[in-house]
């Protein structure tokens, strides 16, 4: 669960990453700085995650998104981590489209933080998902009217947010102070407001929330 | 029918004035040009140009055929020099007005709309003289025929219309060169007041820690952190600005899936629609995204709508972008709101803006870029159509001037020369008639020369370039 690939074709910012996740007890097993390298790495070495930048060389426009998504075409739920210097809810709505998770989409800024940084790689190895804030604020804020969003009391809102973000139950308590118990109450009448199935595997939530914010 | 021969009643009347006229332009001519009395030559192209002016009005009225004016645009006014004196060649005046009558005149002058109006002047009584019998017999074709006469001698040609499209490229490149310059001076701004000074804080936490590591490790920690979330910052503010240089989805994706993108980020449910056969150049896109975010945020902001269209499509060579929302409505461009700026945009690519908003809504904005797509050229004139017109042209000065005009002046002087004049070697009671004939097959060719081409452009040519 430790195999990465890196696509980066800034030297400074690969390297930063490569000692960054080796220090973390992950192993690197290739680090490449174009497209079709990436798409051939991605298919051949098929490693635990690969973290990805959207632009890439040779054409510097989404080059590494589709060749993530090329990639996850041929084989459904491989962990890729997308890194950009934006984020588009255009980009992760395509990413989220195929609903098999192990999907990450960060800002590069969010390298800064490397605990966290390195948190989002490792649930999206398992299969798990990591939606930058801002992404999922963008999507609260378009649904800002919705009826049953408009209804979610604050702490609520609070909990629904990282829960989209793609944190389990116990990351959530110690991000928002709150017992787990506390959280499960809260995700519970979540789910019953805005109508959605309860379930009690993170991941399966956390798409059903996404699905749900991005639907509208 | 009444009407028309009401009308043509006042197109017989309008040539005893141009008879008026004409009478007293060559005097005028003479004078100006052969004894210096120059005074008289502007007075001469105005009186000429105010009656041209007439006349293509009322063609445009009567028969609907646009006669578009040739004329050069004027000059504009004299700009004195540093030293508060007007330059006119090598003279210095203290007052514009001789470098401005100069400038008047050698517009005049050097306009061949100046010559061909005098040269209509001088046949047009001929020309109606010669069309009364049709006028009698169908009022509305002999309109007709005549709107083209009109439109041979007083309408715009090829080299006009350049003309005034240069003149109208020049303002448009001075407007676009203006606000790209104020957009330089925005980002300048931006980056110095916003990224610049962040970059110098972040610098001057970190020398802070540099000093402090040792003794303090403890505080050093805690400025790091605050180093950290600065960057961060900087880089939220470098986003932005980027954003409002040239998007990067825009780069990335073009167009439609960057207007996608903006639908997404909007807070408005806004369904968009792109038919387009492939991308528009990069500045053209630009200009179309920054004008659909800067309309969505409108409505979003004023309008007080809920949800809205955008629809992007293509006509031919011609981008066409509307915006529809569901808002109130009201939108009024003179409250300063951003549609001005859309405009000033546009205008660099001949684009326009048309906005519909009565109050209550619905808002519907339409952009229209003229000839921005890529796009094969029109159709090639058929050959036997270009031959025919070249023939028309090649031979309709034979009857017009040798068989026409120029008998009707031999006879009207009492010339004895008859020459290979035809008209002067028939019966006294038949020259009239025949010289008038002459004339009028000379003109008919030409309309028909004329006719045949701007019926050909009219069908294969959609998009006449505004100028």
């Amino acid at each position: 669960m430790n195999r990465v690939l890196i696509a980066e074709d800034l030297y400074l910012l690969r390297d930063g990453l490569v000692h960054l996740l080796q220090a973390h007890g992950f192993t690197v097993v290739a680090a490449v700085e174009s497209g079709p390298e990436l798409l051939k790495g991605l298919l051949e070495l098929r490693p635990d995650v690969s973290i990805v930048d959207v632009r890439l060389p040779p054409t510097f426009t989404d080059e590494g998104l589709q060749a993530a998504l090329a990639a996850r075409k041929q084989i459904p739920g491989l962990p890729v981590l997308v890194l950009s210097q934006h984020v588009e809810q255009l980009y992760a709505r395509e990413l989220l489209a195929d609903g098999s998770g192990g999907i990450g989409y960060l800002l590069k800024d969010r390298v800064f933080n490397a605990e966290q940084f390195v948190d989002a790689v490792r649930r999206v190895a398992e299969g798990g998902t990591a939606m930058d804030p801002e992404v999922i604020a963008k999507l609260l804020a378009r649904n800002a009217r919705n009826e049953p969003l408009a209804a979610l009391t604050p702490r609520e809102r609070e909990v629904l947010e990282a829960m989209a973000e793609g944190r389990s139950n116990a990351a959530i308590s110690q991000r928002l102070f709150l017992s787990e118990s506390a959280v499960a109450k809260h995700t519970a009448s979540i789910f019953a407001k805005l109508g959605l199935a309860p379930s009690d595997d993170d991941n399966r939530r956390v798409l059903a929330v996404l699905a749900y914010l991005d639907s509208r | 029918m009444l009407r028309r021969y009401g009308q043509i009643t006042a197109l017989l009347v309008l040539g005893v004035v141009q008879a008026v006229v004409l009478a007293l332009s060559v005097p005028m001519l003479l004078l100006a040009f052969m004894l210096g009395v120059v005074l008289l030559f502007p007075w001469q192209v105005r009186m000429v140009r105010r009656l041209a002016e007439l006349n293509r009005r009322l063609v445009r009225e009567w028969t609907g055929l646009e006669v578009e004016s040739p004329y050069l645009p004027a000059p504009p006014p004299p700009v004195p020099e540093p030293n508060g004196m007007y330059r006119s060649e090598r003279t210095l005046y203290k007052t514009p007005r001789v470098p401005a009558w100069n400038n008047r005149w050698k517009w005049m002058v050097k306009d061949p709309a100046t010559w061909r109006d005098d040269l209509w002047l001088l046949l047009d009584p001929m020309v109606k003289v010669s069309l009364l019998p049709v006028f009698a017999v169908i009022p509305e074709r002999a309109l007709l025929m005549y709107a083209h006469w009109t439109d041979l001698l007083l309408g715009a040609t090829v080299a006009s219309r350049l003309a005034g499209q240069v003149s109208h490229l020049r303002r448009t490149r001075n407007l676009a060169t203006d606000s790209q310059a104020a957009e330089m001076r925005r980002i300048e701004r931006d980056l110095h007041d916003g990224t610049q000074a962040r970059l110098v804080a972040i610098g001057m936490t970190l020398g802070a820690v540099e000093q402090l590591v040792d003794t303090d490790p403890q505080a050093a920690k805690a400025l790091l952190t605050k180093a950290r979330e600065s960057s961060a910052e900087t880089l939220t503010e470098l986003r932005r600005v980027i954003r409002g240089i040239h998007p990067p989805v825009l780069a990335e994706r073009g167009l439609a899936d960057a207007v996608r993108a903006l639908a997404m980020d909007s807070p408005l449910q806004v369904t968009v629609t792109v038919d387009l056969p492939e991308r528009p150049e990069s500045p053209v896109e630009a200009a179309v995204y920054f004008a659909v975010s800067e309309l969505l945020s409108n409505a979003a902001r004023h309008g007080d709508a809920s949800t809205a269209a955008v629809d992007i499509s293509s006509h031919g060579a011609d981008l066409r972008v509307t915006v529809t929302d569901d808002g109130l409505g009201g939108a009024d461009p003179a409250k300063g709101s951003g549609l001005n700026g859309i405009e000033r945009r546009l205008l660099a690519f001949d684009g326009v803006l048309a906005l519909n908003s009565p109050p209550g809504g619905p808002t519907t904005v339409t952009l229209d870029l003229p000839g921005v797509l890529p796009h094969e050229p029109a159709d090639k004139l058929p050959r036997g159509k270009a031959i025919a017109i070249a023939l028309l042209w090649c031979t309709a000065w034979c009857p017009s001037f040798p068989q026409g005009v120029v008998p009707a002046i031999f006879k009207i002087f009492g010339v004895e020369e008859k020459s290979w004049f035809l008209a002067l070697h028939v019966p006294e009671p038949w020259q009239w008639p025949v010289i008038f004939a002459m004339i009028a097959v000379g003109g008919t060719m030409y309309v028909m020369a004329h006719h045949l081409r701007a019926n050909h452009e009219s069908r294969h040519l959609p998009t006449k370039l505004g100028c």
